[in-house]
């Protein structure tokens, strides 16, 4: 294993076990010789990277400018009341993960969200409803 | 001036999932004539067009590429910096949407006239939803033998504002945490893998088929002496019609906003991105260029009712979190700014902020690694030299108010 292939790898850990493991950083850090702190500080480093377990659908709502001017933090809090859990929690079901998340890129369709990997937009409180209701 | 849609031509009208309806609308016509020309006349070409990089900094694109041909060593890399993560930013985003072929046909041409054998086009996390169609794209084009002896690679990022920074991009490609290098030596001498490095945003990259096959006197008749080209603007906020508008450089803000965008009302416009400049309502007629404002492209519009505390602690708040923690002037700074305005906002200012924020910006701005915080304290200094009503009003309520709480405790 090469160094640059790391952030893959991070990824594709993350990706089987729901978060990144101390186990598995032990083990990138004894395939690329480095410290295992090495490995938590890339980890830690990346917003979409996690060492604590994440739900099965993480939910990311932008808080950025364009989105708050639009209502983004009433959308928030709709989330919230929904999943009944505060950002950066975990449903006790181990559905949802509910994060707040910086600009996404989506501010023409403003306020917007990321659930996993799709972007969400124009987003009001029955659309969230909607979104939230088609993942199991 | 209206809009003048050169780079946004096709966008709309080909099918993102088909090189061919691409190539019906004159696409590859410019790496076909690049390849008939020299590397050092591609060069020559995108030098005398002006072409200055679309990411916020503005630097001259055709000299950027001479510097990395020039450098000593074998091996060359390009890196497209598809990490979008400037505030208020989505114009690349609609590109490697609408028309990937474009950004495609742009590296060939660079990695051709740079000598690249290797290319990465780094994208952001945020847009993963992109990946499938931009790596269809490319192996389309790979299929045609498009791309040559290149060899193009999408490397994903983890979500990190601050990868958008060129060294910092390259650290996160090297695997490492994304944090900002020290400069000297710069990217097109020592930089991925400490190999000479051109990178350029996607939108820069688009702009060189159109170059090389208009010639550099037809780019350099469009725009200011500057700023030559258009540019695409991404307006947001509060406007009826948000969206990407393409422009000649030198257009007029107010006309963006106002007469595309919809705009009413107008309390102010940051343009360039979350550390972009502010422009009062009165100011609204200013030309978009380099020697103005001009960014990312990103313009932000704010309304009478917005309050100008709020968001620009907001904006703090953001840059806060995303500096890579690497140098003290901004990891601090912004750390302090945070709690200062923080302060404001809760109504707990004191008459001394206004005079703390304003020496911390020169703090941050002289002493600071990389652009992030260099040009953190902007919309800070900006807000206090056009609004500075504001900040007085909110600490003088502020007092009034513990005042009143002393009397009646």
């Amino acid at each position: 294993m090469e160094r640059n292939e790391l952030l893959n790898r991070i990824k594709e850990a993350q990706a089987k076990k729901g978060s990144v493991s101390e186990e598995a950083m032990a083990e990138m850090a004894q395939a690329l010789g480095l410290p295992i702190g090495d490995i938590y500080g890339v980890t830690t480093f990346y917003s979409f990277l996690s060492t604590q377990p994440l739900g099965r659908h993480v939910v990311r709502i932008c808080k950025s400018v364009p989105c708050f001017l639009q209502d983004g933090e009433t959308m928030a809090e709709v989330i919230e009341k929904e999943l009944g859990i505060g950002p950066g929690e975990t449903t006790a079901d181990g559905r949802f993960t509910f994060e707040l998340t910086n600009c996404i890129g989506a501010c023409d369709q403003a306020p917007a969200m990321l659930v996993d990997d799709e972007v969400y937009g124009d987003l009001t409180p029955d659309k969230i409803r909607e979104i939230l209701q088609s993942f199991d | 001036m209206p809009e003048k849609r050169i780079l946004l031509k096709d966008c709309g009208k080909i099918d993102p999932g088909d090189v061919s309806s691409y190539e019906a609308e004159g696409g590859f016509k410019a790496l076909e004539k690049a390849r008939g020309m020299s590397p050092e006349e591609v060069i020559a070409e995108v030098k005398t067009s002006g072409l200055r990089g679309r990411g916020g900094a503005g630097f001259p694109c055709g000299a950027k590429w001479e510097l990395a041909r020039n450098a000593q060593g074998n091996e060359t890399y390009l890196i497209c910096n598809a990490d979008e993560g400037e505030v208020g930013t989505f114009k690349d985003r609609y590109l490697i949407q609408h028309d990937p072929f474009s950004l495609i046909e742009g590296m060939a041409i660079s990695g051709y006239a740079i000598g690249a054998k290797k290319g990465y086009i780094y994208l952001r996390a945020e847009y993963h939803y992109l990946l499938e169609g931009l790596a269809n794209a490319i192996s389309q084009c790979k299929g045609k033998g498009y791309l040559g002896d290149l060899d193009l690679e999408i490397q994903e990022g983890a979500g990190s504002y601050i990868c958008g920074e060129e060294s910092a991009l390259m650290n996160s490609i090297e695997g490492k945490r994304g944090e900002a290098r020290y400069r000297p030596p710069f990217p097109p001498e020592s930089g991925l893998f400490e190999k000479p490095t051109i990178i350029n945003n996607v939108e820069t990259l688009v702009n060189v088929p159109h170059i090389i096959e208009n010639g550099s006197a037809w780019y350099q008749g469009l725009g200011t002496s500057e700023s030559k080209g258009t540019k695409l603007f991404c307006v947001s906020g509060d406007v009826e019609r948000p969206g990407v508008y393409e422009m000649e450089l030198g257009s007029d803000l107010g006309e963006l906003v106002m007469d595309l965008a919809g705009a009413r009302e107008i309390k102010m416009v940051q343009v360039g991105g979350s550390t972009g400049r502010i422009i009062p309502s009165g100011m609204v007629h200013t030309p978009l260029a380099y020697e103005t404002v001009l960014g990312s492209g990103a313009v932000m519009v704010f309304d009478e009712s917005r309050d100008i505390i709020d968001f620009v602690y907001r904006t703090m708040q953001f840059l806060n979190e995303e500096s890579c923690g690497k140098c003290a002037p901004c990891r601090e700074g912004t750390e302090v700014m945070v709690e200062v305005l923080g302060r404001l906002v809760q109504g707990e200012g004191v008459e001394e902020d206004m005079g703390v924020l304003e020496e911390l910006s020169g703090v941050m701005t002289l002493s600071s690694l990389c652009g992030l915080g260099q040009t953190a304290a902007i919309p800070v200094m900006d807000t206090l030299a056009y609004f500075r009503k504001e900040y007085e009003n909110r600490i003088s309520q502020s007092v009034f108010l513990r005042s009143l709480k002393a009397v009646n405790r």
